[in-house]
């Protein structure tokens, strides 16, 4: 296949799904009159007037949150990966900690966001860091678990066969075919932590963050910037999780999900 | 590659070996028995039998993968686990077991890796094996871009990369369409008598084993026993028109019969006259 063709193939392929948000727009822009959903045009134009100055610096709180959910993110992985390695490796720790974990999984997580922020300080970031890790946690634990179980034990019988050790193992086999798994956790994760630092935020904590303008914003009836907020928030999240499946392209290409052929 | 070490003449010597699977005491099944097997250095030996006849194990035996419950065993001069320990042996399974995330070569250079060997060696013997192998222009792929007999060739390369005196092959082309297994089987051939490797081969297929082999050990269902050893006396090197030979027909029959001789009936007035000679024993 040469490489315009492809090009086409392409284009053709995403085609409807970009005519269907273009469509969406344009019906919203000439249709919509209303203070609460504002036009397109009038959320464009929030955003641009506030991008970095004004009442309400968009970028500045777009930075904010996003150092919240990528601290959340980095502590929240490092708990998950080291909850999880425990877990695979050895039996008592799985009869330990594995309930545990699965339970905490089911306790509303946003619910001690007040709790966090009484515990590390309402100003400081570390309160709604907190909650995008526990967020993040459970996602990046199970693929963890799940991760370092997938090693086929003929493998582990080829290594046996060199006389090497249970570290070379891990090193040389377990990690590797773990990766993929803790990728894909980490990529549902980027979300997460997004959405864990903004709806920490709506509870309390300093003015320059996405949360905080969204909700004195609205207060202030000026839904436009609100929604700008909200686009800018949206924008953050696809572009961390870009960040995340392009290291996947440059960490894992002999991978199914990554070489693009479906899954093998 | 020759040997030029003082090595003992026989590879594999293993006397009285059983091996039983037992829980909490209770013995499972009883898959090997009474197991002697003295293999030569350069020999290309066949393990046959029905599946579940404990042939497989036998091979992890000799790896010391798994402990026999009785008996001795030694390989290259030495214990099994010694021998293990030293990588005196490459073992190749039935599925390639490479690993997706290395490149072809990088597969190969594994054992090297592991040995400690320096960069240049190690790529210089890698480059080696591919040529062995035959697959130097996919060095730079990864597995999954090559078919099932290739990455079989390439498990093969791994396992010759350490130069070893023992060559374990544990059914390795059970999984290969009939065409690409009469390849892989002149290709086995090829390699062996190129490096003067001793091979341990198993197998269920009659014709691979009598093509293949200097002397084919038929064994028998639960438990495993040594019931014949056909010495196979085909002319080498052996190709394609070695399977049109009428020796070669008469040595498939001959193994063929040995299988039906080792079959039901007898195995279980054996396993009642071991029964019997136990009891009155005690």
């Amino acid at each position: 296949m040469t490489a315009r063709r492809r090009w086409r193939q392409r284009a053709l392929y995403y085609l409807p799904s970009v005519a269907v948000f273009v469509g969406v727009i344009l019906l919203w822009e000439f249709t919509v009159h209303s203070g609460v959903l504002p036009r397109p045009s009038a959320i464009i134009g929030a955003l641009t007037e506030n991008w970095s100055s004004g009442r309400w610096p968009l970028f500045l709180a777009a930075r904010n949150t996003f150092m919240e959910a990528m601290i959340g993110l980095v502590l929240g992985s490092l708990f998950g990966v080291l909850w999880g390695a425990a877990v695979a490796r050895w039996a008592t720790a799985r009869d330990a900690l594995l309930p545990v974990a699965i339970a905490a999984n089911a306790v509303p997580i946003i619910a001690f966001a007040p709790i966090m922020n009484n515990w590390f300080g309402v100003l400081n970031p570390l309160s709604k860091a907190a909650i995008a890790a526990v967020l993040v946690f459970f996602p990046i634990f199970i693929n963890v678990v799940r991760g370092l179980a997938a090693v086929d034990p003929a493998a582990i019988e080829l290594m046996r066969s060199y006389a090497v050790s249970e570290w070379v193992i891990l090193r040389k086999v377990r990690i590797p075919v773990a990766l993929p798994f803790f990728l894909t956790g980490l990529k549902v994760s980027t979300t997460l932590s997004l959405i864990g630092a903004i709806v920490a935020e709506y509870f309390g904590g300093s003015s320059d963050v996405i949360g905080r303008v969204v909700v004195q914003s609205a207060s202030a009836l000026r839904w436009d910037v609100s929604w700008a907020a909200i686009l800018f928030g949206a924008a953050t999240g696809i572009l961390f999780y870009l960040a995340i499946a392009g290291a996947e392209r440059l960490l894992i290409p002999w991978h199914p999900s990554v070489r693009g052929e479906g899954p093998a | 590659m020759s040997q030029t070490r003082e090595e003992p003449a026989s590879v594999v010597q293993l006397r009285g070996v059983d091996k039983a699977f037992t829980a909490g005491g209770e013995v499972l099944t009883a898959a090997l028995s009474g197991i002697d097997l003295e293999i030569r250095r350069g020999e290309f030996v066949s393990l046959i039998g029905p599946s579940g006849c404990g042939k497989s194990t036998l091979l992890r035996i000799i790896g010391d993968l798994t402990q026999p419950t009785a008996g001795e065993v030694i390989v290259n001069g030495k214990s099994a686990s010694a021998a293990r320990r030293g990588r005196e042996y490459g073992i190749v399974f039935q599925a390639p077991v490479l690993f997706d995330w290395r490149r072809v070569e990088d597969n190969v250079r594994l054992p090297l890796e592991l040995l400690g060997m320096g960069r240049a060696e190690r790529e210089e013997r890698a480059g080696e094996m591919l040529r062995l192998v035959d697959l130097t222009d996919f060095a730079r792929h990864y597995p999954y871009q090559l078919s099932g007999g290739m990455q079989q060739r390439v498990a093969i390369a791994r396992a010759l990369a350490l130069e070893p005196a023992l060559l374990l092959m544990d059914e390795p082309f059970g999984a290969l369409d009939e065409m690409t297994r009469e390849r892989m089987n002149s290709e086995v051939l090829r390699i062996w008598e190129k490096t003067g490797t001793t091979v341990v081969f198993v197998t269920h297929s009659i014709p691979e084993a009598v093509f293949l082999s200097s002397r084919v050990v038929v064994m028998s269902h639960r438990p495993g026993r040594i019931t014949h050893t056909v010495e196979i006396d085909l002319p080498r090197p052996r190709g394609l028109e070695t399977r049109e030979l009428r020796r070669y027909f008469e040595l498939v029959t001959e193994v063929r019969q040995q299988l039906r001789g080792g079959g039901a009936e007898e195995d279980v007035l054996a396993a009642l006259d071991q029964v019997a000679a136990e009891e009155g024993s005690v």
